[in-house]
């Protein structure tokens, strides 16, 4: 009972936090609501029984990305003139309508076909979760079963993804990294000086 | 950028522990919730906390870029050497059954080295890009 209480306010809250962000012109104040939705998701996923990845929404949702964000904002938010004519509106209002109408009605009638939550027949329990459930003690030795499916039967997955976030860290220094580029003729006399 | 006294006490307070929190995330994670991927993202939020409360210029002090750049490599380079271990070893790739005397051993030596370079990574990757972020609006 208490659960499905907890459900309803927090799906409110997501709500209530969503219809905020596109009503909002004040980019700060959307960033920080952006926190305030990854803050409501992660404990959505508290409820759900998955301390890990509500762990993870916290921490990066919540955390990380809201502070990558802000330090965005810090750059791009000079007051300037726009150098460009804003196009005219050229769809129609309605248009949208119908389509975000035509997509969520698609998408809740899909909901009609999930198991219900926690159901043991659900296909995503009857495949490999029940051996991993089974034999992640025995085998590996580590009580925290989401750790043993990460770490140890999925470690080539992991491997990839920690290539990724490396390989994310390096486009980033590429891209942006390092002090803002100086006059050509100065970045000339540094080069030389780099391989001299 | 103006120095805030209660920020500065506050944080000064603040950081050990979060360090604190993400050692005990890293290194819990076999037994509670959490691993290396979380661990890594607290760890950088207490620098990035150090950073934001102290001047960027003092947390390069502290960590410099270069040192980054070679932790984000480190990390990936422990993950895979793992693997390598195991293949010399005579098993599979990331197969870590031979790593240890027995193969719960070997199991949980693997997972917590593997765990150890998802941290690093995250950890220095994370702070690479708010560096970079943040670095641009300096001068």
């Amino acid at each position: 009972m208490i659960d499905i209480v907890i459900d309803i306010t927090l799906l409110a809250f997501l709500a209530i936090t969503s219809v905020a962000i596109v009503r909002m012109t004040n980019l700060f104040a959307i960033v920080m609501l952006f926190g305030i939705f990854s803050l409501l998701s992660a404990g959505l996923f508290v409820v759900m029984d998955a301390p890990d990845v509500a762990f993870t929404e916290a921490a990066v949702g919540a955390g990380i990305s809201t502070v990558l964000m802000l330090a965005t904002l810090a750059l791009v938010k000079k007051p300037r003139e726009p150098f460009y004519n804003e196009a005219p509106h050229a769809h129609r209002a309605w248009l949208s309508l119908v389509v975000v109408a035509v997509t969520g009605a698609a998408l809740v009638y899909g909901t009609w076909d999930i198991p219900r939550f926690g159901d043991p027949d659900a296909p995503a329990q009857t495949h490999v979760a029940r051996y991993y459930i089974e034999n992640a003690l025995p085998e590996t030795g580590v009580p925290n079963i989401v750790t043993a499916v990460l770490a140890s039967y999925r470690g080539f997955d992991t491997l990839g993804e920690v290539a990724v976030i490396f390989t994310a860290a390096v486009a980033v220094l590429l891209l942006i990294g390092g002090r803002r580029s100086k006059p050509a003729v100065e970045k000339k006399d540094k080069r030389e000086q780099d391989e001299a | 950028m103006r120095p805030n006294l209660i920020l500065q006490v506050v944080a000064k307070f603040v950081i050990p522990l979060m360090i604190l929190f993400a050692l005990y995330v890293q290194f819990h994670g076999d037994f509670g919730p959490g691993g290396g991927f979380q661990a890594g993202v607290i760890f950088s939020a207490a620098f990035i906390l150090y950073s934001l409360v102290f001047g960027l210029d003092t947390a390069e002090k502290i960590i410099p870029a270069h040192w980054l750049r070679i932790l984000a490599a480190l990390g990936v380079v422990i993950y895979a050497g793992v693997g390598v271990a195991s293949l010399l070893l005579g098993g599979n790739y990331l197969d870590y059954t031979l790593l240890g005397s027995n193969p719960i051993a070997g199991q949980h030596l693997g997972i917590l080295l593997v765990e150890l370079g998802v941290g690093i990574t995250v950890a220095a990757a994370m702070l690479i890009m708010f560096f970079a972020f943040a670095g641009r609006g300096r001068e």
